[in-house]
């Protein structure tokens, strides 16, 4: 304790306080996907699929709207030590975290007896991976189509050596005080996850959301980056040449 | 007037979920708060009496009253035929929609008309608020439809693949001189010599759907692949007539 950040105020791998890692946002990169997106904090990787609005058992169906399933999957190679490739409780919970972080922007109602699956594998993880996840799925999300109020975004705020920080990773995940990942809805200005685990005074938490909105709002613009890309990269001189139109 | 449909579309911006288009009127793709039209999907915002509206680049196929949709038929209960219409929603054609004369339920069998996996082209009668969907055949174009080869496209890029007023299939039909059937639902069903390039002209349409000047590129890139059609072939005509030569 006391060594993750140094007497210059910046922290292990050279980030301010209020900085966050490099992120990198892409949509549209899985090809049997009906709408796929790409996350990266930093060393935090996250891939997200969507199927659907398809068909469900009868059983499971909703009359009057459509059912959002998420599965969060961890890479057995995206920690260090080996992680079982079986659903764990962790694995279960987060699946449910997001599910309930992205539900509220989905109109669900207009595709009823209906479900969307979204499939989240981490391929990388460096702390805050159900941050990435959400922002993956989002992105995914409105690939696919699938009409939202808006997207969400999400990042991890935390307090590390007494100092609140935005964006934990590495080592301060495992050596720090408080961990909290938020989800937010830029337009709404709503949150929609918020989990803590640590103790914070009622200032602190305060700060700490202030610092977490303004880094959402940083993820969002990268969001909105990816999927404008996505079609704005297509140029009509490709037409003539080998790409086939539908691999863009 | 294709030049006019051409400038429209250069009009038309980039919008994802969740960006505001200003006051007015909400119409498909969009949805209000606080009096401001708000898109929800990711298309292209356009305006026309006051209304506005989102084209959609991505998304299933929601049944809406009649669109002329190509399905396949999937089952055969007792008196209706079940469809599958590329949409989460399985659609009926019944009995007294499909076939004009008398039937007698014990004696008859239904697949004489509409057998398993045949393809026809329906128009859709109705839709139920929980989406149960019924299809006619009363209507001068549907029919069953035989042979041929099918494709899969965006259903919302449909409009563009017919053009205005049917000019690129059309177009795309002369240069090919194929049988097209576009359904309002993504499937194109397609027949003659020239399929494949058909097929291949149109899948191009549907990846360079939000670009300008399409028609003059698509007619061009026909235009080279016909002609490189026409050199094989006299070469293997010229083949032959040396070798008649070297007979005698």
């Amino acid at each position: 304790m006391g060594n993750l950040i140094n007497e210059n105020g910046l922290r292990l791998d050279g980030r301010r306080p209020d900085e966050m890692r490099n992120i990198v946002a892409k949509a549209g990169i899985l090809k049997n996907a009906d709408g796929s997106g790409y996350f990266e904090f930093g060393n935090t990787k996250a891939i997200a699929g969507v199927f659907g609005p398809r068909p469900i058992p009868k059983f499971l169906e909703e009359k009057e709207r459509s059912v959002l399933t998420t599965i969060y999957y961890m890479a057995p190679f995206s920690t260090k030590e080996r992680t079982p490739p079986t659903p764990s409780r962790r694995s279960k919970e987060i699946s449910l975290v997001i599910q309930r972080a992205l539900e509220s922007v989905i109109f669900l109602e207009e595709f009823p007896k209906t479900t969307i699956d979204v499939y989240i594998e981490i391929i990388r993880a460096d702390a805050s991976t159900r941050c990435a996840a959400i922002n993956a799925t989002s992105i995914a999300l409105a690939d696919a189509g699938i009409p939202m109020r808006d997207l969400v975004s999400s990042v991890s705020v935390g307090k590390v050596d007494g100092t609140i920080v935005l964006d934990i990773a590495g080592k301060e995940d495992e050596e720090g005080e408080v961990d909290i990942p938020i989800a937010y809805v830029p337009r709404k200005k709503e949150i929609t996850l918020l989990q803590m685990d640590g103790i914070l005074t009622k200032e602190e938490l305060k700060n700490a959301i202030d610092l977490a909105i303004k880094g959402c709002k940083i993820v969002y613009q990268k969001q909105k980056e990816a999927l404008s890309k996505k079609y704005e990269e297509i140029e009509l001189e490709d037409l003539l040449g080998e790409k086939n139109g539908k691999e863009y | 007037m294709e030049n006019q449909e051409e400038e429209k579309i250069k009009q038309r911006k980039l919008v994802l979920p969740g960006d505001e288009l200003g006051y007015g009127i909400a119409g498909a793709g969009t949805y209000i708060d606080k009096g401001i039209v708000i898109s929800k999907i990711v298309g292209l915002a356009d305006e026309r009496n006051g209304i506005k509206f989102v084209i959609p680049l991505c998304g299933v196929y929601n049944p809406k009253k009649g669109d002329g949709i190509i399905g396949i038929i999937k089952d055969i209960v007792s008196s209706k035929w079940i469809v599958d219409i590329n949409s989460p929603y399985s659609a009926a054609l019944s009995l007294s929609e499909a076939v004009n004369e008398f039937i007698d339920l014990t004696k008859d069998d239904l697949t004489r008309y509409y057998d398993i996996n045949d393809i026809i082209f329906a128009k859709v009668l109705n839709v139920s608020k929980n989406k149960s969907v019924n299809l006619t055949m009363k209507d001068k174009r549907c029919r069953k439809l035989y042979g041929g080869i099918l494709i899969k496209v965006t259903p919302s890029k449909v409009p563009r693949i017919i053009g205005k007023k049917g000019s690129m299939v059309e177009m795309i039909k002369e240069k090919t001189n194929c049988q097209i059937v576009v359904g309002q639902n993504g499937l194109i069903w397609i027949k003659g010599e020239n399929s494949r390039l058909a097929a291949e002209a149109i899948l191009k349409v549907e990846g360079y759907a939000h670009k300008t000047g399409l028609t003059d590129k698509i007619k061009e890139f026909l235009d080279s692949k016909i002609s490189e059609k026409l050199k094989e072939k006299k070469e293997e005509e010229y083949d032959i007539d040396i070798e008649i030569i070297e007979e005698r």
